[in-house]
């Protein structure tokens, strides 16, 4: 489904990832792990079609596509997914406009009808309802004044209505309390399928206690350093990135009490 | 938050855009010479077949004028006006006074429909009566007869002045006196036609009251003249559109509107104005001077003027409130765009006087391109009105990095009980918001628009449905690819 050939990509003319080879199968969950820094966020970004991302050399191949050729419009609307590290906020735009808008968006691009008023709001409330949402979310304005887990548990509602092929979740775990954390993996779990495949990048390995990926990369210095199934997972949990990464610190063991940090973890702390 | 330059080709062709409506309908026009003297004002009350206290008025007013003037102090700037060189009265040669559409001018309607609004149709439509006003006499009213029947008059202001002269003396000027400022001076002077409203005590008109303007002879300017009155406990919506064919001499627009709301009474002004803003560069386009008034003459009376301002090179407008009665209230709410060279100051007075009196303020002004747009307020709380109540709320969007926004609150309280609140904000559409909402699939366009209409939601709820989605339509036109 998804193929990364040597990817390079530098930012304002600073080198961010050198050369990052990932395959990604219908059906997969993959996470990519890694300290700070590592070029995590930026793979996410990357894949979505964030501007002022230059990619110096390496393709992405998607269900046939050029990836990187495409619009973030038109990559959207082939299928891709990305749930913001930090959601935006759209004042005085409720949910269920931008909801609506987009799935109606997503279905002309698949040469389907557009969903009614009635119609469109039956499947939301069944995803609202999947995800144990109330439905007070959809006539919010678009993450105006959400708390961080709400604004998280927005965008896996936006993936569950949207039903993308290839969704990828940037640290979507980070800060959340437990209740929340049980949402998202909730909603990355109702959305497996054979058809689908998910790329889960997180800082910590908590969220995959809840969600099993089929393959674990880390990634130090721009590049994927070591490859392997769950249980390189815990192994990092055991050993830190320093293990593998030895510049860098940091642990891997996510703090469930609701108040971490969403940019970086407290050092010293496991 | 750091607000990264956006750049984008797409954006900048549709910049480009040139104005959908600009065109010009093929018609005679019967037009007096250029320049304004006391003959040409005295040869329009006569074309008009007005009685002396009209004429007499007209003369008043322009004698004043020629010892005023053009005021200085406002933000927009333009080449000097030459008031010597503007035709004062033109008219489409039609048969006299249609009765209905079919003895209209059929180049007329034509010019209609380009504009979306054919008559036809919209008599049809279900609770909308249309005066329309082709530069400067009205072509057809219709739904007059149901009108008629809860005895609501609405008619053009020319045949308010033959057939109801008494109303017209009593309350022309009694909100606008034609001393008030050099444009609404002028517009005494000059005015051929406009619109004319009368709903009588305890009635509820029934339907939204519409008229469109339209402004087309070559160098005519235009002079409207709105008067509306809601009597004891009545209500009336009125809906004001407007836009104009394109062309390159500067045309002036100095209107007045006048409304008296009495006891209980309820009036509500909704305007959507998208004249010709002039092209890319600033050449063209409407300078628009308009002089909006109402006055809560009565306890309870309560006005509302709500606008959405895309059009004119130059927008001078401030829609006010006079508070007189006690517990009167009076809003303002207003979406001001503009683009490309456009320049608009705008903003509202309010002028507590009766006793707990409120007022509420939401402006939201946006600036593209290399856009100019000023909020200028005066909330204004007499001794005489013990616990009056402001709330302002200015906000302001940029999209562009050479467009500016200015807010020039005016506040003078004159009683300690009055509680005065003004919030400002300026925001700029970010990278981020866009890459947000195109990555869920919309265009940028699309993500654009939607930006807009959140940030311009809390105006558009205060319109009649019709005329919101007529208005982020307007929006949309006027904003395409105005991100840059």
């Amino acid at each position: 489904m998804l193929h990364i050939e040597n990817l390079h990509v530098s930012i304002d003319g600073k080198s961010i990832l050198t050369g990052i080879d990932l395959d990604v199968k219908a059906g997969e969950v993959h996470a990519i792990m890694g300290p700070n820094g590592s070029g995590k966020s930026t793979l996410a970004q990357v894949l979505a079609g964030r501007e002022g991302y230059v990619v110096t050399a390496g393709s992405v191949r998607y269900l046939g596509h050029d990836l990187l050729a495409l619009e973030p419009e038109q990559r959207a609307r082939a299928g891709v997914f990305l749930a913001f590290q930090y959601p935006l906020e759209i004042p005085g735009v409720a949910n269920v406009q931008l909801l609506r808008a987009a799935l109606n968006n997503l279905r002309r691009a698949r040469g389907e009808n557009e969903l009614d008023a009635m119609d469109f709001l039956d499947t939301v409330k069944s995803k609202l309802a999947l995800l144990g949402m109330d439905d007070s979310f959809l006539y919010r304005a678009v993450n105006e004044g959400f708390s961080g887990g709400e604004k998280k548990r927005n965008e896996i509602l936006q993936m569950a209505v949207l039903e993308p092929r290839l969704a990828i979740l940037d640290e979507t775990d980070s800060g959340l309390d437990i209740d929340a954390l049980k949402t998202v993996a909730h909603g990355v779990n109702a959305l497996k399928h054979p058809e689908r495949a998910v790329i889960l990048v997180t800082h910590y390995q908590r969220l995959l206690n809840y969600i099993v990926p089929d393959h674990v990369h880390v990634l130090a210095g721009g590049r994927i350093v070591r490859s392997g199934d769950a249980r390189l997972a815990l192994e990092l949990e055991d050993k830190g990135y320093g293990w593998l990464a030895p510049d860098v610190q940091g642990n891997v063991q996510g703090d469930v009490q609701g108040d971490v940090p969403m940019e970086a973890p407290r050092e010293g702390r496991l | 938050m750091a607000y990264p330059e956006t750049r984008n080709a797409e954006v900048e062709r549709r910049v480009a855009d040139e104005y959908r409506w600009g065109f010009v309908t093929d018609i005679e026009q019967e037009t007096v010479p250029k320049g304004l003297n006391e003959d040409v004002i005295r040869l329009i009350s006569a074309k008009k077949h007005e009685p002396e206290f009209m004429l007499d008025w007209r003369l008043r007013a322009y004698r004043h004028w020629l010892t005023l003037t053009e005021p200085t102090w406002s933000s927009v700037h333009h080449p000097p006006i030459d008031y010597q060189d503007i035709h004062y009265y033109s008219a489409p040669k039609t048969r006299a006074q249609p009765k209905d559409l079919s003895e209209v001018d059929p180049e007329l309607l034509r010019t209609y429909e380009k504009l979306g609004i054919p008559l036809q149709e919209r008599e049809a439509l279900a609770g909308v009566a249309v005066d329309a006003v082709f530069d400067s006499v009205s072509v057809a009213t219709t739904f007059k007869d149901k009108l008629e029947s809860l005895g609501i008059i609405f008619c053009s202001f020319s045949e308010a002045v033959q057939k109801y002269p008494e109303l017209v003396r009593h309350y022309l000027g009694s909100v606008v006196p034609y001393t008030d400022n050099y444009f609404a001076t002028l517009n005494s002077a000059v005015f051929t036609d406009g619109s004319f409203v009368y709903v009588p005590k305890g009635v509820r008109c029934p339907m939204e009251l519409s008229t469109y303007f339209r402004i087309n002879a070559k160098n005519s300017g235009q002079f409207e003249r709105t008067l509306i009155i809601a009597d004891e406990g009545a209500y009336v919506s009125y809906l004001e559109g407007c836009t104009a064919p394109m062309r390159d001499e500067n045309q002036l627009h100095a209107a007045v509107v006048e409304l008296i709301a009495l006891t209980d009474a309820r009036i509500k002004y909704s305007t959507v104005q998208n004249w010709y803003p002039g092209d890319a560069e600033g050449r063209g386009g409407i300078y628009n001077f308009v002089t909006k008034r109402g006055e809560c003459r009565g306890d309870r009376a309560h006005i509302s003027w709500t606008q959405v301002e895309t059009g004119s090179a130059i927008t001078w407008k401030y829609p006010s409130c006079i508070l007189r009665g006690d517990d009167s209230v009076g809003e303002f709410y207003s979406v001001a765009l503009t683009n490309h060279r456009q320049q608009a100051d705008t903003g509202t007075k309010m002028i507590h006087i009766g006793r707990n009196t409120r007022s509420s303020i939401v402006s939201k002004g946006i600036s593209a391109g290399f856009g100019s747009n000023a909020y200028r307020g005066l909330v204004k709380v007499l001794p005489s009105a013990a616990n009056a109540r402001n709330h302002t709320q200015c906000d302001s969007l940029l999209m562009s990095d050479h467009c500016a926004a200015h807010t020039f609150p005016y506040i003078e309280v004159k009683h300690p009980s009055a509680r005065v609140e003004h919030e400002a904000t300026t925001s700029k559409i970010g990278d981020d918001q866009l890459f947000y909402l195109r990555s869920r699939g919309l265009s940028e366009e699309d993500a654009v628009n939607l930006i807009v209409n959140g940030f311009c939601k809390e105006v558009f709820k205060e319109l009649p449905m019709e005329f919101a989605v007529e208005a982020q339509k307007l929006l949309a036109v006027s904003l395409e690819g105005a991100i840059g």
